[in-house]
């Protein structure tokens, strides 16, 4: 009988050698006259255990890892394609702590499919949504996304039924839905884990996006450092136009419904949504003043749609439960769930999408672990590169958006960097100032100057020879600080005073 | 910003290679899960071959920045003599394609080595050490960021996350991702990448 196994096809396992085991078992397997086949899924978030085998057994899935090369005559002398006993066995994967106290709505098929293929998507109820969203007016697919409370998830959390409902009222004869998956924030990644681990699901929301608005054409900016991503996308439109997903006749409602991937090329502020449709044009991805909005004149000059992967990717899951069902999690504004990205210096990192309002504690401590290197932990980023930095005292935040907006953070995206006591906060505000003026447009003078006189300026309180000095340098950072905060065109030199203040009015015992 | 019009700088004099030893006595395993990648395959530029593979882009709106990844694809680089040509495809001005080849990190304006290595500098790689990663790998190769080495195998960029921010330190060969990289692990890996792009002149 052939044993299925499942190896991901994913950055992080395959940055950790998956492709390696790909062959080293199969050659293993023939050697031993073992019949397997290789499903190529996505990652199941675990990035500690990558790269992570699951084997389908008589009792059940059943995982090992993390699984070196030098493991696998190992492996199969236990008889792992049994589920056999292994210093690496894990047991089932969906039983583990670190699992189990998830709750995954976006992310429940990613890891689980073999992530390009329409069948297994459907399986898990992939295209429900769509079937759902056919039988409704454009009126109520809108309202259904208003009453999830759904907030965009690239950073802005803007509520996503407004956007869709002036795209919707916007007269036009053409309208676009743009994603925005140029996740450049660093510490972040589950942009990418979605596309590469379930990408129908993607697919399938801005499908339902374009046929609540009446946009027939789509296209997602993808970024250039994410080559692999960009191959299982490909695949994965293929398949679903193959199945009759995309095209003139999309799921047999005689809409049409058309997607393209463009590819960025490296630049931050491409993120940004404005910037993101010059780039999409083919231009110099410099910002827009706004208004207009991009919902009324977007991508050239036509209304559109910008959306983060995940807000996108969430779509499907709130047609196929109900919007009553996605509003049940999370509270207050901040409804849902949120896929939180683990990283830096923590011992179990990851993907981990847990309803809004647990505590920053809860989810380094109890999902990460503590930090890797085993020392303390000094201080937290939050939200990107624009985010605040926090000491240990402001752990027990609630990740929630207006939680973490009145303790002076934002949520952003959900990427959550640790660092433990050999940082630096003096160096990580410089760098926040020479990130800005690195990847600024040029467009607005606070931000293009301003980054670099916060740098020299940072340098200056760092090497005053007296406290006096230092006092003075600290007050013209301040005041750069408030000029690029209120006078910058976007939120690139609007932000990067966040690190920077954050770091200076809690760790200010390191700018000296 | 990187400039874009400024050429290969010669090899560093003041960045001396590492000896063995000091690379080994990192004490870092080395690990052997570091797919060795093939060098891309790249075409001797010219401006017939330019023109007749950026052709699929003319009709499509707004394809400009598809055509300069189509360029530095086939020749690793977007070389100046086809800025006149996109920009009569595209029907802009020269100065828009200059501007808009110069805006984007991606695009280089000279032919790089066999294989451009990128170090994230990001954060999250902050936080396990890639500064110091980084330092060393300067010197190990004997260049600075934006340079080649002197036997033309290796181009060292700088990158702003890789989106492996569980697995830090990261850098990426071409199109591969490595995570947790040591110095050791580096050095095993530059290796074995030198003798393929020797084995494949």
């Amino acid at each position: 009988m052939t044993t299925r196994l499942y190896i991901p096809r994913e950055t992080t396992a395959s940055s950790l050698g998956a492709e390696l085991l790909v062959d080293a078992i199969s050659t293993e397997a023939k050697y031993r006259n073992l019949p397997i086949e290789i499903v190529r899924n996505g990652s199941r978030g675990a990035c500690f255990l990558e790269p992570l085998i699951e084997v389908e057994t008589f009792t059940g899935r059943v995982g090992y890892g993390p699984v070196q090369l030098e493991d696998i005559p190992d492996l199969f002398d236990a008889n792992f394609l049994s589920g056999g006993q292994h210093r690496l066995a894990l047991g089932s994967v969906d039983d583990l702590p670190w699992f189990k106290q998830q709750e995954r709505l976006t992310f429940a098929r990613c890891g689980l499919i073999a992530a390009t293929s329409v069948d297994e998507y459907r399986k898990l109820g992939g295209f429900a949504g769509l079937r759902a969203a056919l039988s409704l007016s454009a009126a109520d697919v809108v309202k259904t996304v208003l009453d999830s409370g759904l907030r965009g998830r690239g950073g802005a959390a803007f509520p996503t039924g407004i956007k869709w409902k002036t795209v919707l009222d916007a007269e036009a004869d053409q309208k676009y839905i743009v994603c925005n998956a140029d996740e450049g924030d660093s510490g972040t990644f589950a942009d990418r884990m979605i596309m590469e681990g379930d990408p129908l699901s993607l697919i399938e929301g801005m499908i339902i996006a374009g046929i609540a608005v009446g946009a027939t054409k789509g296209y997602i900016y993808l970024r250039s450092e994410y080559p692999l991503t960009q191959q299982i996308l490909d695949e994965a439109i293929a398949n679903a136009a193959a199945a009759g997903y995309l095209g003139s006749n999309v799921a047999g409602s005689g809409k049409t419904f058309e997607l393209e991937i463009r590819m960025g090329a490296g630049a931050y502020i491409c993120g940004e949504e404005t910037s993101l449709l010059e780039s999409l044009e083919g231009k110099r991805g410099q910002i827009r003043f706004k208004p207009p909005l991009p919902a009324l004149k977007g991508l050239f000059g036509k209304p559109t749609i910008v959306n983060n992967v995940i807000t996108l990717a969430t779509v499907p899951v709130i047609f196929e439960k109900g919007a009553k069902h996605y509003a049940s999690f999370g509270r207050g504004r901040s409804l849902g769930t949120l896929p939180f990205q683990l990283g830096g210096n923590v011992k179990a990192g990851g993907l981990i999408e847990k309803a809004f309002g647990l505590t920053l504690r809860q989810l380094i401590e109890q999902f990460g672990g503590g930090t890797a290197s085993g020392k303390p932990l000094r201080a937290v980023q939050v939200g990107g590169p624009l985010g605040a930095y926090f000491p240990e005292a402001l752990l027990d935040t609630p990740l929630d958006y207006e939680d973490f907006a009145k303790a002076g953070g934002m949520l952003g995206h959900g990427g959550v960097v640790v660092f433990d006591t050999s940082v630096n906060l003096a160096k990580m505000a410089r760098f926040s100032m020479e990130f800005c003026s690195v990847e600024s447009c040029g467009k607005c003078t606070p931000c293009r100057i301003g980054s670099v006189r916060g740098m020299e300026t940072i340098d200056r309180i760092v090497a005053a020879k007296d406290e006096q000095e230092r006092d003075r340098q600290h007050l013209v950072l301040k005041d750069l600080c408030e000029t690029m905060e209120s006078a910058s065109l976007c939120a690139m030199g609007g932000l990067t005073p966040m690190p920077v203040m954050s770091a200076v009015k809690h760790f200010k015992g390191d700018f000296q | 910003m990187l400039d874009f019009f400024q050429p290969n700088r010669p090899v560093r004099p003041d960045l001396q290679p590492l000896s063995a030893a000091a690379v080994s006595a990192t004490g870092v395993d080395v690990s052997p899960m570091m797919p060795v990648v093939s060098p891309a395959k790249l075409q001797e530029f010219s401006l017939d071959e330019a023109t007749r593979v950026v052709q699929e882009f003319k009709d499509q709106p707004g394809a400009l920045i598809n055509a300069l990844h189509k360029l530095q694809h086939t020749f690793g680089y977007v070389d100046e003599a086809a800025l006149p040509m996109l920009a009569k495809l595209f029907n802009v001005s020269r100065a828009e394609v200059h501007g808009v080849t110069s805006f984007y990190h991606d695009f280089r304006r000279s032919k790089p080595g066999r294989y451009t290595i990128r170090v994230c500098q990001a954060e999250a790689c902050q936080a396990m050490g890639s500064e110091e990663l980084s330092a060393a790998i300067k010197q190990l190769l004997g260049c600075d960021f934006h340079e080649t080495t002197a036997d033309g195998v290796f181009t060292l960029e700088k990158v702003y996350c890789l989106g492996n921010c569980a697995c830090s330190p990261n850098i990426m060969v071409d199109k591969q991702t490595y995570g947790r990289v040591s110095l050791a692990s580096f050095k095993a890996l530059t290796q074995q990448l030198a003798q393929k792009a020797a084995g494949s002149k």
